[in-house]
């Protein structure tokens, strides 16, 4: 359907954009995502979940790929939207970053917000992408340690 | 269903072992794999479950909806199967690839499940005629591993079983009816899948038969039988797949081995099911983190 066509182009040109694709010449790389339940922040939870699998796979990316939401509600912006807040006709903003460099390889803005607001609500997405770094980062290291722990025993 | 390639000389080897009841993984012919369940896994839905059977995944959940029933059964509720074969299971399901398995999939669950003694919709009707509830079971295959139908009943009666759907009551105003369903999480009707049929596939390998084949078994039967069975060992339906032929005496022989082995399975079921309920907020959810 529509929406998952949508989906399915903006996380290939985001993956385009992070994954080192010219050490895999004459290759396909599939990535297949199944989304089991929504609460809104499909896309981020999307990409998020794809970075780990691609880290997982062995494949060399630039950097990992974090996404997250933003809106602004009342006069506050607030980070990580859900399903109610997506659909109550507030702003909706949906960054994804390259978290080292800071650099967003994907922007996609829904509603009407006021370019005053912007960075403040821009700037609130790219920190959430940060704090999603964290924990995918440290997660990966505690796998990796764990794997490289019971080889050596 | 996930192809593997298999030598004539694996074959033979997977023949006579069978013949001799030693498997590849020294299972007997009637032996399941081990089998893993966790239901109430998704919040979204009215009930779910998880059943891992070796290699395969499947994921069901049941959402309760209210609507009318059919016209030529106005007194029964309904059920109503959607198969989806992720492309994660195998990249051949990709785009609408795995279409056709889903829908032989959800053909065979809802033959199984439409005998009236083995599950009761008229427990589901609200209103003769105008109101009912409608379970909507979506059944996804994250990963196949051979022996996908009775993962998908298993599946299912798990589902089934962990359904809580909120009671209603209907209160009648000078020819104006008005439902009102509760909002407590405890005030529930459950659903009633003691005598709901798990389906039970046994595969012709050479001269005799083995129930849950593994991919490698499954590349070398020529004939399939997958019939659905109750505990009391009531055949709810029967189809053969494949190929191959049989001849009326193997016909009869599965058939045996089947309802002797769904009776054993919708048992094991049934313990698992309410051993998991005992233990209630004990029990650590493990979900998809492992």
């Amino acid at each position: 359907d529509r929406k998952s066509q949508e989906m399915t182009m903006h996380l290939q040109q985001t993956f385009n954009a992070a994954i080192l694709t010219s050490l895999h010449p004459r290759s396909q790389i599939d990535i297949f995502v199944e989304v089991l339940q929504s609460d809104g922040g499909n896309y981020c939870a999307s990409v998020n979940a794809a970075t780990l699998a691609v880290i997982d796979a062995g494949i060399p990316m630039k950097d990992y790929v974090c996404a997250c939401s933003a809106s602004y509600l009342g006069d506050s912006p607030i980070v990580d939207i859900n399903y109610l807040e997506e659909s109550s006709g507030s702003p909706e903003i949906t960054v994804a970053v390259l978290p080292k460099s800071e650099q967003i390889v994907f922007l996609e803005m829904n509603g009407r917000l006021h370019e005053d607001n912007l960075s403040k609500v821009v700037d609130m997405a790219v920190k959430g992408c940060k704090d999603v770094y964290g924990v995918l980062d440290r997660t990966v290291r505690e796998h990796v340690s764990q794997v490289g722990s019971s080889l050596e025993t | 269903m996930a192809e593997v390639d298999l030598s004539d000389a694996e074959k033979i080897f997977i023949k006579h072992g069978v013949q001799d009841n030693c498997r590849e993984d020294g299972r007997g012919c009637e032996d399941y794999r081990h089998i893993e369940l966790e239901t109430g896994l998704l919040s979204n839905t009215t009930g779910s479950a998880r059943v891992r059977l070796a290699n395969t995944d499947i994921l069901a959940g049941v959402k309760a909806e209210l609507g009318t029933p059919s016209p030529d059964k106005p007194n029964k509720g309904r059920l109503e199967f959607f198969v989806d074969c992720s492309a994660n299971a195998t990249p051949v399901f990709e785009g609408r690839g795995g279409e056709e398995l889903a829908a032989e999939i959800g053909n065979i669950l809802t033959r199984t499940y439409d005998c009236p003694s083995c599950f009761d919709l008229e427990a589901l009707c609200i209103i003769p005629e105008e109101q009912c509830w409608i379970l909507y079971v979506d059944v996804l295959l994250l990963e196949c591993g051979g022996n996908l139908f009775d993962v998908a009943s298993i599946a299912v009666k798990a589902a089934l079983y962990n359904t809580k759907i909120p009671k209603v009551t209907v209160s009648r105003d000078e020819g104006l009816v008005e439902l009102e369903i509760s909002d407590d999480p405890y005030d529930v009707q459950r659903v009633e899948v003691q005598s709901a049929p798990c389906i039970v596939t046994v595969c012709k390998i050479g001269h005799s038969h083995v129930v849950d084949a593994s991919l490698k078994e499954e590349a070398c039967c020529l004939a399939r039988l997958t019939m659905g069975v109750t505990e009391r060992r009531t055949v709810t339906g029967v189809r053969k797949e494949g190929s191959g032929s049989l001849d009326p005496a193997s016909l009869e022989d599965m058939m045996q081995t089947g309802k002797r082995v769904g009776e054993l399975l919708n048992k094991s079921l049934m313990d698992s099911l309410l051993e998991e309920e005992r233990q209630g907020s004990k029990k650590k959810p493990v979900g998809f983190l492992k």
